[in-house]
């Protein structure tokens, strides 16, 4: 079976580390807040100047000038700072995060990443996505392993205008954990119940298979 | 008072000198800490083919999106442009120029023109869309690309409070893009919630040091939210 997008997030989940500087973007990758493990501190981001994001508030603590990067009603953590939005993408851009998650359209396997446009379609503007590929050196990618129609976005060359060059190193897809290295996508993991053959006829980058790939444990 | 003293008496004086083509840079993020009443008055001047310079353009009905709807841009220069009908229409039709520019990029191009530095290198966008045509430069093995400043001839920012001498703080998120923003402009003028004397606030909590700020005005906000998002407990 296909991860669910919680799963998807757990397996994220299982990369945090104590004391962690996090930034998760919009969708899945907004879930892994929910899958911390106990006993572990990490500090969320959200570029446009909020360092320690806490949940949504209640009724009474609604306040305008307190949103995140999806424009949404916020709170802060306790031990949470607020800056600039310059001094916010210093901390991004400086490599200062110690973990990126965000969602793509395709990556390939020199690990471009294209996630911000699909020519013909509306274009909404890449937000702070290109900054946070070109600043962080610890990126995951979330999505889904091939589109509806079973076209895979696991590519030799992503063909959608790139959000970056070269940054991404590690895909938690629904079906798998690869990652990329050496011009070329490694299986690491496969979803429970999921073969190695699926994975690969759903990979159209050249991608190394070893010859025991463990099952994601959940 | 004079001398330092920053403050206007309306809003027609706040704007007065906006011309027809003009750029002008503005805070916010979202509809978060912007400059609300300084844009109603550009609508109310009606000023033309100006090139506006924010992460986004607001919605159909607020903010930014008010100066689409009644065609006075000619240019926009943002992050991300989604949530806005008004804005698509035009770009579709080529009536409306958009340069779309990475948040953090557009953040140091308004920065680096404030402080008097006119281009900056940068690895953000290398090797997409927004490289293209820009030179390249290698520095320990890496290449970025040369994006440069920019400056407005007129800056509009929101801040909480400010001093008559045009020292502000900014509240919470509502800071984003403001102090930049403030440094940028030719004339930057303020809008903010609370005029206080100088000296009532605490010089080491000033985000924006009057220096900065030319004009400013006391306003009342209606400070909508794009996204309500509320837990139960």
């Amino acid at each position: 079976m296909a991860l669910t997008r919680e799963q998807i997030a757990m397996r994220v989940a299982r990369e945090l580390q104590d004391g962690f500087y996090v930034n998760l973007g919009i969708g899945i990758p907004t879930l892994v807040a929910n899958c911390v493990p106990k006993g572990m501190d990490v500090m969320l981001q959200s570029e446009n100047g909020l360092l320690g994001i806490g949940p949504y508030p209640t009724e009474v603590q609604v306040d305008a000038d307190m949103i995140n990067a999806g424009k949404a009603t916020v709170t802060a953590v306790k031990g949470a700072s607020i800056v600039s939005s310059s001094d916010s993408f210093a901390m991004i851009r400086g490599g200062h995060i110690d973990l990126t998650v965000l969602g793509a359209f395709e990556v390939d396997v020199l690990g471009n990443i294209a996630s911000y446009m699909i020519p013909g379609r509306m274009v909404k503007g890449m937000g702070g996505a290109m900054d946070l590929v070109a600043g962080a050196d610890n990126i995951i990618v979330t999505m889904t392993h091939a589109s509806k129609h079973g076209e895979s976005k696991l590519l030799n060359r992503c063909t959608l205008p790139l959000t970056g060059v070269g940054c991404i190193k590690k895909v938690v897809s629904d079906l798998a954990y690869v990652e990329i290295a050496d011009g070329k996508f490694w299986l690491k993991e496969r979803a429970p119940g999921v073969s190695v053959d699926q994975i690969v006829s759903l990979t159209k980058g050249e991608l190394v298979v070893p010859d025991v790939v463990p099952e994601m444990q959940f | 008072m004079a001398g330092f003293d920053k403050v206007v008496s309306c809003y027609e004086e706040a704007m007065q000198g906006l011309e027809d083509g003009m750029t002008v840079i503005a805070g916010g993020f979202g509809l978060c800490g912007i400059p609300e009443n300084l844009i109603t008055e550009i609508q109310r001047r009606g000023t033309r083919e100006l090139t506006i310079v924010s992460n986004n353009c607001g919605v159909d009905d607020f903010g930014l999106g008010l100066l689409l709807k009644d065609r006075q841009v000619k240019k926009m220069v943002s992050s991300y442009v989604g949530e806005n009908r008004v804005f698509e229409k035009q770009m579709l039709s080529g009536e409306l120029e958009v340069e779309l520019t990475p948040q953090g990029t557009l953040a140091e191009k308004m920065r680096a023109g404030g402080a008097g530095i006119p281009a900056f290198y940068t690895a953000t966008g290398y090797g997409t869309k927004v490289g293209e045509g820009k030179p390249v430069g290698v520095f320990n093995d890496r290449n970025y690309i040369l994006e440069e400043a920019i400056t407005g001839d007129f800056a509009i920012v929101k801040a909480w409070k400010g001093d008559r001498y045009g020292n502000l703080i900014y509240r919470h998120t509502a800071q984003n893009f403001n102090p930049m923003a403030a440094t940028a402009g030719r004339i930057t003028v303020a809008e903010v919630e609370e005029i206080v004397e100088p000296g009532e606030l605490n010089p080491a909590h000033i985000h924006t040091p009057g220096i900065y700020v030319d004009r400013m005005i006391q306003g009342t906000f209606e400070k909508r939210i794009e996204q309500r998002l509320v837990r139960e407990i």
